[in-house]
């Protein structure tokens, strides 16, 4: 299990992580190791087995289809970065 | 300082006002966070309001809550209305939530006193609160020593006895571990029992929040305030929630209780097996009937079935931080992906990176299969092998940790042997059961956590367990000198 530059930069691009160079070439081999340790899961037999998502008999929770009160609009936005009148600002999305 | 229920008797006594309390509380912080680093926030002019409130609730003399008036301190992961909420990160450094956690929300009805907010791994990805993006919380039995993680900074402060108790969360151990390593009673309740609701979001389908306490009866008193259905939790769990502290008794007899021989495995530090062993004896005194042969076999895939799980699901949970909505944003660009991308770069620690990427890996065309579908498929093998086996047993036990406390910077230059800290609580969270780590001795001062494990919403029998034991032995009552 060797996981190269090159799959480090598509998964860094995925993931939308900015990395350094150091950083690319220490979570190449740092990664590769931990998944070269993890590859022992193979090994399981999980034959007719089913996945489990989470560990509680819980299926499909729906809410009330009420109206509840929500959080006005000054303090949703107090965390923005920036921000324009009612609005999130954002960059440009499209050229 | 005093238990929750010393200190409740003093309240409704009068022998002692709550502004009283957490003044000596606020002292006590003064004095040791120099030293133990375990608080990122502390909340004092607030914690006074509180204190003087929640002395006019017990002066009217109605039957108030055990907490009311009882300083508290709650991990940095669960959101405090108006007041910061960092998760130890800097992508969250100067967020301010506004609104509260449910937990949070539960403890301020009940009258409590909240000190500040406790220092955590970053995002509670750690087992040390080395990956604090703030600091390095010290072990108050030896400074030199990692309190255990994540949440390290509030274990940390309830031993040195800044705060009554405190709130952690646990994903793969993050409240066991910690109360191992500093000699305090730590419960992770089944999964759906306490509300995540204001919980900043880790690996969704394992976090879950619970008390850290000076010893097993304050553990119920808080579990009874925190637990319940909460509808702003999907996985809230619709059980009626018992009074806790009525199971509390000293009477074993007739209880099944198991040993796993996988948890006492090569690389067991042979104080920490010497002291559990001595430790189930004493449960075999008390009338439990104990089987010392008992087997998990799957448990050796444990580890890697978290350590692709809880990635993947943190590389979802973690995508909202975008530098848009709130947090840290990078700002010296135009470009929308370039802004995300060193935003996330500069924002996230290097163990919060390792698991975004590792856990988008497991998740991207093509390896899904091999990896996260694998390991949910095991998860599902984990989770039969301890339904099995709790047909004949009403609880196991097994070390918190295999070690004592290791060294700060032992573990931080190899993840694996980081990870492998939380190898014996990691089962418990793959199969959402309840677990408390409890005081069970001591090997050349620091301390050494026994674990108690459950069947699902069973957590009264895991705290008659630990009350029993705790009631024949003095470990809990021993305080580290700082």
């Amino acid at each position: 299990m060797k996981l190269s530059r090159e799959e480090v930069l598509h998964i860094a691009l995925l993931a939308r992580v900015g990395l350094t160079e150091a950083e690319v070439d220490r979570l190449s081999e740092e990664l590769s190791n931990i998944l070269e340790n993890f590859a022992i899961l193979q090994k399981v037999d999980t034959t007719g087995v089913p996945p489990t998502a989470q560990s509680i008999d819980l299926q499909n929770v729906l809410s009330d289809d009420k109206v509840t009160p929500s959080l006005p609009q000054t303090e949703v936005l107090a965390n923005a970065p920036q921000k324009e009148g009612h609005f999130f600002k954002v960059r440009h999305v499209l050229e | 300082m005093p238990t929750i229920h010393e200190a409740n008797q003093l309240l409704k006594s009068r022998k002692l006002s709550s502004v009283e309390l957490t003044r000596a509380c606020l002292e006590r912080i003064k004095e040791a966070e120099p030293k133990v680093h375990a608080l990122v926030t502390v909340t004092d002019q607030l914690a006074l309001k509180q204190a003087e409130k929640a002395d006019r609730l017990l002066a009217k003399k109605d039957n108030h809550n055990p907490l009311t008036g009882i300083p508290a301190l709650v991990k940095d992961n669960m959101c405090t209305r108006g007041v910061r909420t960092t998760c130890s990160s800097n992508i969250l450094a100067n967020f301010v939530p506004p609104y509260d956690a449910t937990v949070v929300e539960k403890l301020n009805n009940a009258g409590a006193v909240i000190l500040g907010k406790a220092n955590m791994d970053e995002f509670a990805m750690g087992s040390s609160t080395e990956n604090s993006a703030l600091f390095t919380t010290g072990n108050p039995w030896d400074l030199s020593r990692v309190p255990g993680g994540s949440s390290g900074g509030s274990a940390a402060a309830v031993a040195a006895g800044e705060a009554i108790y405190a709130l952690g969360s646990d994903t793969g151990g993050s409240i066991r571990l910690p109360a191992g390593f500093c000699n305090v009673v730590g419960l992770k309740p089944t999964y759906g029992r306490v509300s995540r609701y204001g919980l900043v979001a880790f690996a969704s389908s394992l976090d879950q929040i619970g008390p850290l306490t000076q010893d097993v009866t304050d553990c119920a008193l808080v579990l009874n305030a925190i637990a319940g259905y909460d509808s702003r939790d999907s996985t809230s769990v619709p059980h009626p929630t018992p009074d806790y502290t009525r199971c509390l008794s000293t009477e074993l007899k007739g209880l099944k209780i198991g040993i796993p021989r996988e948890y006492f495995m090569a690389g067991i530090q042979p104080e920490v097996e010497a002291a559990i062993r001595a430790a189930i004896d004493k449960l075999a005194g008390l009338g439990a009937k104990i089987d010392g042969e008992v087997s998990l076999p799957h448990t050796p895939y444990a580890l890697a079935v978290y350590y692709i799980i809880a990635p993947s699901e943190a590389s979802a949970n973690l995508a909202r931080y975008d530098g848009v909505k709130y947090g840290f944003s990078y700002k010296e660009t135009d470009n929308m992906w370039t802004a995300m991308e060193k935003t996330r770069q500069h924002g996230f620690g290097a163990e919060v990176k390792r698991r975004i990427m590792l856990g988008t890996y497991a998740l991207s065309a093509g390896y899904y299969d091999a990896w996260y579908l694998k390991a949910q498929k095991v998860r599902t093998l984990i989770r039969r092998e301890f339904d099995q086996l709790f047909e004949k047993f009403d609880a196991l036990v097994t070390p918190t940790s295999p070690t004592t406390p290791f060294k700060i910077g032992e573990k931080t230059d190899d993840p694996l042997q980081m990870y492998l800290s939380d190898v014996c609580t990691i089962p418990v969270n793959i199969a959402g059961l309840p677990a408390i780590s409890i005081p069970a001795g001591f090997a050349n001062g620091l301390p050494i956590g026994m674990q108690i494990i459950g069947k699902p919403f069973a957590e009264e029998t895991i705290l008659k367990i630990a009350y029993a034991y705790e009631q024949t032995t003095y470990w809990h009552k021993r305080r580290p000198n700082l």
